[in-house]
């Protein structure tokens, strides 16, 4: 019963209202969707914060996508053991990147005076459940290994198995329970997404990289 | 040919008094709201001096404006294979520090102080925190101050002085200073719309008015850091940039934007050029030393029937076309040569032109009685003997190049000895008249720059064509589908996320 709820029930709830809201949000507000750049008021510990961050939770996140889409690709890698330990590396390296990111993006919060002016209860609420997520990620990926090989066995199934409609909680019934923590958190991340500034995700502006240097609108022609 | 037609602006700096009543005007319009209380779309500069954000000439630290770089015309601050690698954080974002922290004093404390042995004082409290500051910074926070350690000798184009020249300058017997008001230049390559990865800033086709819309921009701040001038400001408390949008609401209806309407000195006009878009980018290419001759072959003859036709074609009303051949801008810019654009070499080509300051000219005088000329070299001996350096404005107006801001200072120091001659009579008519000549200038034209300088009136100074109503675009569809929210105006409270 508890296991349904809350690898089923509550991944769905998270997904549907991250879908329907991120929309809404888009289609009605469209002036809230914004990265909310804090650098204006202070640059310095930002650098090491977001950039800390960013780099590495995109790269883990890579990974996580990866695994999800092509899991046979990552079994066919572990293969070999030096493949394994290289993959196993490369990932915890930037998720420790990422923990020093959230955290020093964390203290930053509650440190700066201007800082602070701007920050929401939702902010931290949002940086909080992302250092949870590194923390236990971080924690899982040390004490069961090796992440990427049940990752593409059980959790990657699993996660399919929700897309499909047919969900297969059972699939990670017998993982530790420091794991499936690790999965709320995540759902959470998605269920926090529509609602906070990290709505800027969904907005990054690969297009940049075709649009012409110009943009010139005219009322009769549009845009040219 | 792709003629397309521009609202341009002509800045006289002899006029301008420094009374920042253009900047008030704007501010109590535009900015008076949380988030935008530092801005100051319109703000006047004492030069020699470090400006408003603190040296936003310097292009090395904050990496605005255009470059050529491998024969193209590139963004100086990144470019588009890379710029995700700077979205995270941006290395050249100015920080408020860099402007400064808008404050208030605590009035109320002077009704509601307790009794005490001394008088009550309203202390400062910031803008941002609420808290008390110490005020270090304000927008024109070195008003005045030409010739000062801390912000004129600071100023970024001294680096184009001679240790001499700069020795002099900055002596206190030959003190030296004037105002450079600036607002967005609304340019015709502007280097903010090229970098917003968003598309959120567009230029208007009809005006050429740039504009952010606000509902695109998701605050990626490339604008900022991107504009030489920095004339794209980041709301903190919306988290969305914003800019001078040249009152349009005021110029679509004919009337000239608050700053240029308030202005005391009567320093500012505004009026229509047509310009040749096509020709942007190889103009862009040529070297500094070609760049105000490639800005102004731009700007094309609004008589010439080649360009009333492509601009017919491009729907520019006969309206705007009878505007542009009346423009004050462009007898300025182009007939006169007098009006330069503000530094050239960033290669984003204003639509702001500066008519440069003849300022304090040194005359000898003998027993207290200035001595008028007797020769087209007393005449002109002023020029070099300056106390503003040529080469320094040279820098600001001419991308480094000393001709063409001689020729302007030069034919306004031939029409002042002109009409020396003409209205006092105390200057010999032949000597001034030879002056005249030898500035490329004649008494139909000197009497012309005369009369539009110092006897304009409001319909003299600001010829805008109002915007056609029957082709307005709100018959055929919602303008609110194209342009977004129009750059500015929320149609909901400004306010943070969601
Ligand atoms: C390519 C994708 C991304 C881009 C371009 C991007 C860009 C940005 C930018 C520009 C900021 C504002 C930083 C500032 O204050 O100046 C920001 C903040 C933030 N981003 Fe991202 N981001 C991306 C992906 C992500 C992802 C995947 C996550 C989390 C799962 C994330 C979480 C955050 C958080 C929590 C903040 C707020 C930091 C703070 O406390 O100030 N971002 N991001
Ligand atoms: S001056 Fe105005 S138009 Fe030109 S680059 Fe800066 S913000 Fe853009
Ligand atoms: S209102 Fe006119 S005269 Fe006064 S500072 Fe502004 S530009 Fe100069």
């Amino acid at each position: 019963m508890l296991t349904n709820f809350l690898f089923v029930g509550f991944p769905y709830v998270a997904l549907v209202l991250a879908i329907v809201v991120s929309i809404l949000r888009f289609t009605w507000r469209p002036f809230s969707y914004s990265s909310l750049s804090s650098q204006f008021l202070e640059s310095e510990s930002l650098f090491w914060g977001s950039g800390l961050w960013h780099w590495g939770i995109l790269w883990v996140l890579s990974g996580h996508l990866f695994a999800f889409f092509l899991p046979e690709a990552i079994l066919a890698w572990n293969a070999r053991p030096l493949r394994l330990y290289l993959l196993e590396i490369t990932g915890l390296s930037m998720a420790l990147l990422a923990l020093v990111g959230v955290v020093a993006l964390l203290v930053r919060r509650f440190t700066d005076r201007r800082v602070k002016v701007v920050t929401s209860p939702l902010d931290l609420v949002l940086l909080v459940v992302l250092l949870y997520q590194v923390a236990s990620g971080i924690d899982v990926a040390i004490r069961y290994r090796w992440g990427s090989a049940w990752f593409s066995t059980n959790a990657a199934p699993y996660l399919w198995s929700l897309i499909k409609l047919a969900p297969r909680p059972e699939l990670i019934a017998p993982l530790p329970w420091m794991v499936k923590l690790h999965f709320l958190s995540g759902f959470t991340v998605i269920l926090l997404l529509p609602f906070t500034r990290l709505v800027h995700f969904l907005v990054v502006p690969i297009w940049y990289y075709w649009r012409r240097p110009q943009v010139v609108i005219w009322n009769r022609k549009g845009l040219r | 040919m792709d003629i397309r037609s521009q609202v341009a602006m002509v800045f006289h700096l002899d006029k301008c008094i420094g009374c920042h009543t253009c900047s008030i005007a704007c501010k109590n319009v535009w900015t008076d709201r949380k988030g935008a209380d530092y801005m100051w779309w319109n703000n006047v500069e004492t030069k020699p001096g470090t400006g408003y954000p603190t040296q936003w000439e310097n292009q090395e630290e904050y990496k605005g404006g255009w470059v050529v770089k491998d024969g193209k015309l590139q963004l100086r601050l990144t470019s588009k294979g890379k710029f995700l690698q700077k979205i995270f954080h941006q290395p050249s974002l100015p920080t408020m520090d860099e402007y400064y922290e808008p404050w208030t004093y605590r009035y109320e404390d002077l009704f509601n102080g307790p009794e005490q042995d001394d008088q009550p004082t309203a202390i400062p409290v910031s803008k941002v925190t609420g808290q008390y500051i110490d005020i270090e910074a304000g927008p024109n926070w070195d008003d005045d101050l030409g010739g000062s350690p801390l912000y004129a000798r600071n100023d970024v184009n001294l680096s184009a002085l001679s240790e001499e020249q700069r020795l002099q300058l900055l002596s206190i017997e030959t003190l030296v200073m004037f105002y450079l008001p600036r607002i967005c230049n609304h340019c015709a390559n502007p280097a903010c719309v090229a970098a917003c990865p968003s598309g959120a800033i567009y230029k208007r086709g009809e005006d050429g008015i740039v504009l952010i819309n606000q509902n695109v921009c998701r605050g990626w701040r490339y604008c900022v850091s991107a504009c030489p001038y920095k004339k794209v400001f980041y709301n903190w408390s919306t988290g969305k940039s914003e800019k001078c949008l040249l009152c349009y609401p005021r110029v679509e209806t004919g009337q000239a934007p608050a700053c240029f309407h308030s202005c005391v000195g009567r320093i500012r006009y505004m009026g229509v050029l047509l310009y040749d878009a096509d020709k942007i980018e190889a103009a862009g290419l040529r070297p500094d030393a070609e760049l105000v001759t490639a800005h102004r072959d731009l700007l094309v003859d609004p008589n010439d029937p080649a360009v009333i036709e492509s601009a017919r074609k491009n729907g520019v009303s006969e309206q705007v076309l009878k505007a542009a051949r009346q423009s004050p801008v462009y007898r300025f810019v182009k007939d006169w040569g007098l009006a330069l654009a503000p530094h050239p070499e960033y290669r984003t080509f204003p639509s702001l032109f500066y008519v440069p300051a003849l300022g304090p000219v040194t005359y000898s005088v003998e027993d207290g009685v200035a001595l008028n000329p007797t020769s087209t070299e007393e005449i002109f001996a002023p020029l070099d003997q300056a106390r503003l350096p040529m080469s320094y404005l040279a820098s600001l107006f001419g991308a480094g190049q000393e001709a063409p801001v001689r020729y302007a200072m030069k034919k306004m120091l031939a029409i002042r000895t002109w009409k020396r001659a003409t209205e006092v009579g105390d200057v010999d008519l032949k000597v001034a008249l030879a002056g005249l000549r030898e500035a490329d200038c004649d008494p139909e034209q000197a009497e012309a720059i005369y009369r539009l300088t110092s006897l304009c009136g409001f319909e003299d100074r600001f010829v805008i064509p109002a915007s056609h109503r029957e082709q307005a675009v709100e018959v055929l569809t919602n303008p609110l589908e194209r342009k977004g929210a129009a750059g500015f105006g929320f149609r909901e409270a400004p306010q943070r996320g969601f």
